[in-house]
């Protein structure tokens, strides 16, 4: 009873400091409106603007069992489709086709590299049935790998303007398909691989020599090298470490959410995505070494040997080591008969 | 020809989840893929607000401009439609889309993703209108018999608005200046780079 005249003086004393509670009053902005709207916490466009500006995603709950779907906005998106439309296209333009141009460069000056003693024609084993095997899967998967990885970021404006969209989509559906099957023979490769050459692909203090050398590219002359020169080391830790995190966000891409929210998925892409591309700049390379670059090369894995003359030059240490070592296995029976005779 | 747009009055929307079941119910769509969502921010806090979210027909569409074998269009009244006989499920639409609207039917290797399913704002797919095909492949065409989409013509507190986005954004600025506030129309700012003036 002692309240009653005082709450319509406070109803009315607040109708005058909120004109908004006022009907028929237009309303501000947000902005510079009243303490009764900002008491209600910021309205969408400045929660919005918020999370695009300073990261994160608008989340609340849901009753449905899919967690991404309490995201309720993710601004992030954004973000990513810059990164696959323009950063991932300069990316992979840059290294792939700067990595063409220094090779057609380097073969233009330098032609194909040729043993400077000529040909032998005896040959020494340099890689056996299991290690050209391996190389060949890991080879041939990732070919396929990266031409249907190339196909995403660049299909679309490449090749669907000149083969249509339907032969386009089934074309990017097997893509899909063989990319993900493939996955597994890489990684098994890749494991593989590790075992089989880690360990003639450790530093040593004749990488150092040979890098000074420039690896005998440009002056002729041929640094010693063991099993594997630094150039080789370097090509082998690409595909390793590269491999291994490309496999692993690649994984992530394959299983979606299964570890992790669309951030990580995010996240996964442009590791993977940066990665893959220049991992194709550095197999050019390694490709065109490995055939058209050099003469005498390509048989170390067709059909397993390379010449004597070959591999003294590229591979004086390792030779030493071979040739002594057969020497040892031919050796051995006769020295050991030979013994007390000598 | 309309500019058709969604907006949640957030203040209004009771999380029946009404809209969700009827986007389900009209559309056949299968289980594990929500079209349209509820979302409740600050569940049991101050500030509680619920959200019904679905595809909101972006203005230059981040789906359509991140998909691989580029499968989107736009229709005149500008909804932002696909074309599943294109769609490979590569689930890039779903890292651009700002509201998580793609959903991704588990039918590809190793539980992968199939062909993208979301909101068609009732309007179908590129078949023939109200054919068979299209209703198996993207659910009832009511746009193209005069109909707005269904979850906002049964929403019972009228929250979810669906229609012309000048309309829509008329009645909303009416609203709050009838109540005296309102927390917005949410995604706008994302999906449209543009807010209702209220
Ligand atoms: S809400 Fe998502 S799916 Fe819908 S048009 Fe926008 S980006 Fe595309
Ligand atoms: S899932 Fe389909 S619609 Fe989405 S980006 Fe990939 S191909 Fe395009």
């Amino acid at each position: 009873m002692i309240a009653l005249p005082w709450r319509p003086a406070a109803l009315g004393l607040l109708l005058l400091v909120l004109p908004l509670a006022a009907p028929a009053q237009p309303v501000h902005p947000a902005q510079d409106g009243p303490p009764a709207l900002t008491a209600r916490g910021p309205d969408a466009s400045e929660l919005e603007l918020q999370r695009a500006l300073q990261g994160g995603r608008i989340e609340g709950r849901v009753t449905i069992p899919d967690r991404q779907a309490a995201s309720l906005v993710q601004p992030a998106g954004r973000d990513w489709r810059v990164f696959h439309n323009r950063t991932l296209v300069w990316i992979g333009g840059i290294a792939i086709l700067g990595m063409l141009a220094i090779l057609a460069a380097f073969y233009l000056i330098r032609g194909r590299i040729r043993p400077s003693s000529g040909l032998s024609g005896r040959t020494v084993l340099r890689f056996n049935l299991l290690e050209r095997a391996n190389h060949w899967m890991v080879a041939a998967s990732f070919i396929v790998l990266a031409l249907s990885g190339l196909n995403l970021t660049f299909g679309r404006h490449l090749l669907l303007p000149v083969i249509g969209p339907e032969a386009f989509a089934t074309l990017s559906l097997w893509g899909k398909i063989a990319h993900n099957f493939l996955a597994f023979p890489f990684t098994l490769g890749i494991v593989v691989m590790l075992l089989l050459w880690v360990r003639d692909n450790l530093p040593n203090r004749t990488d150092w020599a040979w890098v000074r050398a420039g690896g005998g590219f440009l002056g002729g002359a041929h640094p010693a090298a063991g099993r594997f020169n630094a150039g080789q080391k370097l090509v082998f830790w690409i595909t390793i470490l590269g491999g291994a995190l490309v496999a692993a966000s690649g994984y992530m891409l394959m299983f979606p959410f299964a570890v992790t929210d669309v951030a990580g998925m995010q996240l996964s892409h442009i590791v993977h995505g940066v990665l893959a591309m220049l991992m194709i700049a550095a197999m050019l390379a390694h490709i065109y070494i490995g055939s058209l670059g050099m003469e005498g090369a390509f048989s170390a894995m067709s059909n397993g040997r390379v010449d004597y003359n070959w591999a003294k030059e590229h591979h004086s240490l390792w030779l030493e080591e071979e040739v002594a070592r057969a020497g040892e296995a031919a050796g051995a029976p006769r020295s050991a008969k030979a013994a007390g005779a000598d | 020809m309309a500019r058709m747009k969604f907006l949640c009055d957030a203040e209004r929307c009771i999380e029946c989840n009404a809209c969700v079941t009827a986007c389900k119910n009209e559309h056949q769509v299968p289980w594990g893929i929500n079209r349209r969502r509820v979302v409740t921010l600050n569940d049991g806090r101050p500030g509680e607000r619920s959200i019904s979210m679905a595809c909101m027909h972006c203005t230059d569409a981040p789906c359509a401009a991140v998909c691989p074998v580029a499968c989107f269009y736009t229709t005149a009244d500008h909804v932002v439609l696909h074309d599943k006989d294109l769609c490979i499920g590569c689930g890039y639409c779903f890292y651009a889309c700002p509201f998580g609207a793609p959903q991704y039917p588990r039918v590809g290797n190793f539980g992968g993703r199939g062909k993208m399913d979301k909101c068609t704002y009732c309007a179908g797919g590129p078949q023939q209108d109200n054919s068979h095909a299209e209703y198996l492949q993207y659910g009832s065409n009511r746009l193209a018999e005069g109909k707005l989409p269904l979850c906002a013509e049964m929403c019972s507190t009228k929250a979810l608005l669906a229609g012309d986005g000048e309309i829509i954004a008329t009645i909303y600025r009416e609203r709050v200046q009838q109540r005296g506030y309102g927390s917005g129309a949410w995604g706008w700012r994302t999906a449209y780079k543009e807010v209702p003036q209220v």
